[in-house]
C-alpha cells in the first residue's frame, strides 16, 4: 500500500490492556484550568518510568463543564486500576489541589470507582464538607484561596494502550514535520492521547536490555546510526525515525486516531521525504490488540 | 392496569393510620382483599371498605382523594411506586420512606417526611411543623431523598436532618434548620427567627437574611462557592427551583452555632 508516495508497511502495531480514567479541571479561566491539566500530566509519559501515562484530552467550553467555568479534560491511563488509582490520587493531590481557583470531576462512568477526592478531603484536617449533589458526592476542602471543590470518586474503565506508528523520514526535521502534522490531526479526536512529549517519541524501545537493570532500551532495529552494525529496518534513504504512540479508551478510538495521524503524515508524503510508515510490536505474543496498519488506512 | 384509587366516603373526626396503604404492602393484593385490609380508626380497626371508596388495580400506582387532614402516615415506609393524594393529608406523611415518589396536592400536616432515607416527597400546599425532621425520641430526622413544599412550612423544619435534600419555595417558620447534622435546605421566602438553633453542619440556603440568627452564629464574610453552581443546575428541572441557578454562586455566609461545633453554615445570595 502506498499513500501519495510513503509506503505503508505490511506489519501491525501491538497495544496492550490497560485501566484508564478521565476526570474535568476546571478553572476560574481557560488559562488556569490548562496550567493544572498539564502539571497534573507532566512526567507521564510511559508507565515504564512514570507510573501511569497521561494527557489533555479536550478543552471543556464553560457551558460543557460541570461547574459552569472553563476546564481541560484529563485521562490518565496504568497498567492496574491500582497503579493508576495510586497515581491519580498523587498527581490530584500535588498538582490540582494546589492550583489555584480549580474544581476537580469525575469525567467518566462506570461500575469500577477509584478515589479522586475520597482522601484528597482529609487536607481539609477536619474542616471538609461533604455534599450530595444529583447522586453525586463532593468535598468542599477549605483551601487559602477559598473552597477546593472535588468529586469523591471517578470510574476506571478498561482502555488500550501502545497503539503506535513509526514515520520514517529521510531527515530528522521531515521526520518531526509529518508527526507534527499527525498530532495536530489527532489533538482533535476524543477518547485517545498520546502521552509523550508534544505526543512524539524520538527513542522508540524494545523490551529487555543487555543490563539487567533495564526492562527497555533503544530499539536499535530502527537507529539510523546503528545501519551497518545491526540487523536494521532502515534502508539507506532513511536518516530518522519518530514514533507517535497512542492510548484510547477503546479499540476503535485507537485505530481512528492511527488513522488520521497516518492520513496527516501521508498527506506531506514522498515528496516530504516521508519514505515509509512503519509500527511497533512485539512479534504479536504480547499484547491483546493488533493494528494492522493497511487494514487500518483500507 | 389503571391506578388504585381510595376516595375518602365521608369526612371523618378521628385519625387513620394510612400506614397499610404504600406499593410494596398491596403488592399482588386484590381489591377484596384490600377492601377488608383493617386500618385503625382512633381506638378502634375499620375495614378499608367502610371508609373508603375503591377502584383499579395497580398497587404501583396509588391515589388517594381526600379533604381531611386526618389520614396519617400516609406512604409511611415506602420504598416504590408512587402514591398521589389529591387533596390534603395528615400527619407524618412519608414518615420512614425508602424510596418512591408521594405527591400531594393541597396542605399536609406535622412531621412531613420525618426519618426519611430516599424517594421524593413533594407537597403542593403548605407543610406543618417537623418537616423533614425527627420524632421524639429520634436522634436523627431526615437521612436522603428530597423533599419540595411549594408552599410555607412550620417551625423547625430540617430539625436534626442529616442528609438529602429540602426545598421550600415559600417561607420557613421559627428554628429553621433546628439541630441540623448534615444535608442541604432552601427557603426561597423567609425564614423565621433562631434559624439555624443548634445546627451542628448541613448547609441552610436563604434567599434573604432570616428574622433573627442565634448570637452562637459568626460573619464569615462573603464568598464564591463553587458548589452552588452544580447544586442550582441540579435544580433546573425542578418546578419553582429551576432559576435558582441565575442568582450564581456568590454569597454572604454565617457559620454556626458555635456551640454545637460550629460546622453548620447558613447562607444568603448575595443582591
Amino acid at each position: 500500500m502506498i499513500i501519495n508516495g510513503t509506503e505503508i508497511e505490511e506489519t501491525f502495531a501491538e497495544a496492550f490492556g490497560m485501566a484508564a480514567t478521565r476526570i474535568i479541571i476546571t478553572a476560574v479561566n481557560s488559562r488556569w484550568a490548562r496550567i493544572a491539566g498539564e502539571t497534573m500530566t507532566g512526567f507521564a509519559t510511559s508507565v515504564i518510568g512514570c507510573g501511569v501515562e497521561a494527557g489533555i484530552e479536550s478543552e471543556i467550553p464553560s457551558d460543557e463543564s460541570p461547574d459552569g467555568r472553563p476546564g481541560v479534560s484529563v485521562l490518565l491511563f496504568g497498567m492496574s486500576g491500582k497503579a493508576l488509582a495510586k497515581h491519580l490520587e498523587n498527581r490530584v493531590g500535588q498538582c490540582v489541589l494546589t492550583c489555584p481557583t480549580t474544581a476537580l470531576f469525575s469525567g467518566i462512568s462506570g461500575e469500577k470507582q477509584i478515589p479522586l477526592g475520597k482522601n484528597l478531603r482529609f487536607f481539609g484536617d477536619g474542616y471538609q464538607i461533604a455534599k450530595q449533589i444529583a447522586g453525586s458526592r463532593y468535598w468542599r476542602v477549605p483551601v487559602m484561596d477559598g473552597e477546593f471543590l472535588c468529586e469523591e470518586t471517578t470510574a476506571q474503565v478498561p482502555a488500550v494502550g501502545g497503539g503506535n506508528f513509526l514515520v520514517l523520514a529521510e531527515t530528522q526535521l521531515q521526520a518531526l514535520t509529518a508527526c507534527e502534522k499527525a498530532i495536530e490531526a489527532m489533538l482533535h479526536l476524543p477518547n485517545v492521547i498520546m502521552p509523550f512529549p508534544g505526543g512524539i517519541v524520538r527513542s522508540g524501545s524494545k523490551v529487555g536490555s543487555k543490563y539487567k537493570a533495564l526492562m527497555a532500551s533503544t530499539n536499535e532495529a530502527y537507529c539510523p546510526t546503528l545501519r551497518g552494525l545491526v540487523k536494521s529496518k532502515l534502508d539507506p534513504t532513511i536518516a530518522s525515525v519518530m514514533e507517535i504512540v497512542i492510548n484510547g479508551i477503546d479499540e476503535n478510538d485507537v485505530r481512528l486516531a492511527t488513522r488520521a495521524g497516518i492520513q496527516a503524515a501521508c498527506k506531506l508524503g514522498a515528496p516530504a521525504g516521508i519514505r515509509r510508515i512503519s509500527a511497533g510490536n512485539y512479534g504479536g505474543k504480547l499484547g491483546q490488540f493488533k493494528f494492522h496498519l493497511r487494514e487500518v488506512m483500507a | 392496569m389503571s391506578a388504585l384509587k381510595l376516595r375518602l366516603r365521608q369526612s371523618i373526626h378521628q385519625r387513620i393510620d394510612m400506614s397499610p396503604f404504600t406499593p410494596q404492602r398491596l403488592a399482588d393484593m386484590r381489591l377484596t382483599e384490600i377492601a377488608r385490609l383493617p386500618l385503625w380508626q382512633g381506638n378502634q380497626k375499620v375495614a378499608c371498605g367502610d371508609l373508603f371508596v375503591l377502584s383499579g388495580d395497580d398497587p404501583q400506582d396509588i391515589v388517594i382523594q381526600s379533604d381531611s387532614d386526618r389520614l396519617d402516615e400516609i406512604g409511611s415506609g415506602m420504598t416504590d411506586g408512587s402514591i398521589h393524594v389529591e387533596g390534603c393529608a395528615g400527619a407524618y406523611l412519608g414518615y420512614t420512606m425508602r424510596g418512591g415518589s408521594l405527591f400531594v396536592t393541597g396542605d399536609v400536616g406535622i412531621a412531613a417526611g420525618c426519618n426519611m432515607s430516599a424517594g421524593t416527597l413533594t407537597i403542593a400546599g403548605s407543610a406543618g411543623d417537623l418537616l423533614g425532621g425527627a420524632i421524639t425520641g429520634e436522634r436523627q430526622g431526615m437521612r436522603g431523598g428530597k423533599i419540595i413544599v411549594k408552599g410555607n412550612a412550620g417551625d423547625r423544619a430540617g430539625d436534626q436532618m442529616r442528609r438529602g435534600t429540602i426545598l421550600i419555595g415559600g417561607n420557613a417558620g421559627d428554628y429553621c434548620a433546628s439541630r441540623m447534622i448534615a444535608g442541604t435546605l432552601v427557603v426561597r421566602g423567609e425564614a423565621g427567627a433562631k434559624t439555624g438553633l443548634a445546627m451542628r453542619r448541613g448547609t441552610l440556603l436563604l434567599s434573604r437574611e432570616p428574622a433573627s440568627l442565634p448570637a452562637s452564629f459568626n460573619d464569615n464574610g462573603k464568598h464564591n462557592l463553587n458548589f452552588l453552581t452544580l447544586f442550582t443546575r441540579s435544580l433546573q428541572n425542578q418546578p419553582g427551583f429551576s432559576d435558582l441557578w441565575k442568582r450564581g454562586s456568590r454569597v454572604q455566609r454565617w457559620l454556626g452555632d458555635l456551640g454545637y461545633d460550629g460546622k453548620g453554615e447558613i447562607l444568603v445570595w448575595c443582591e
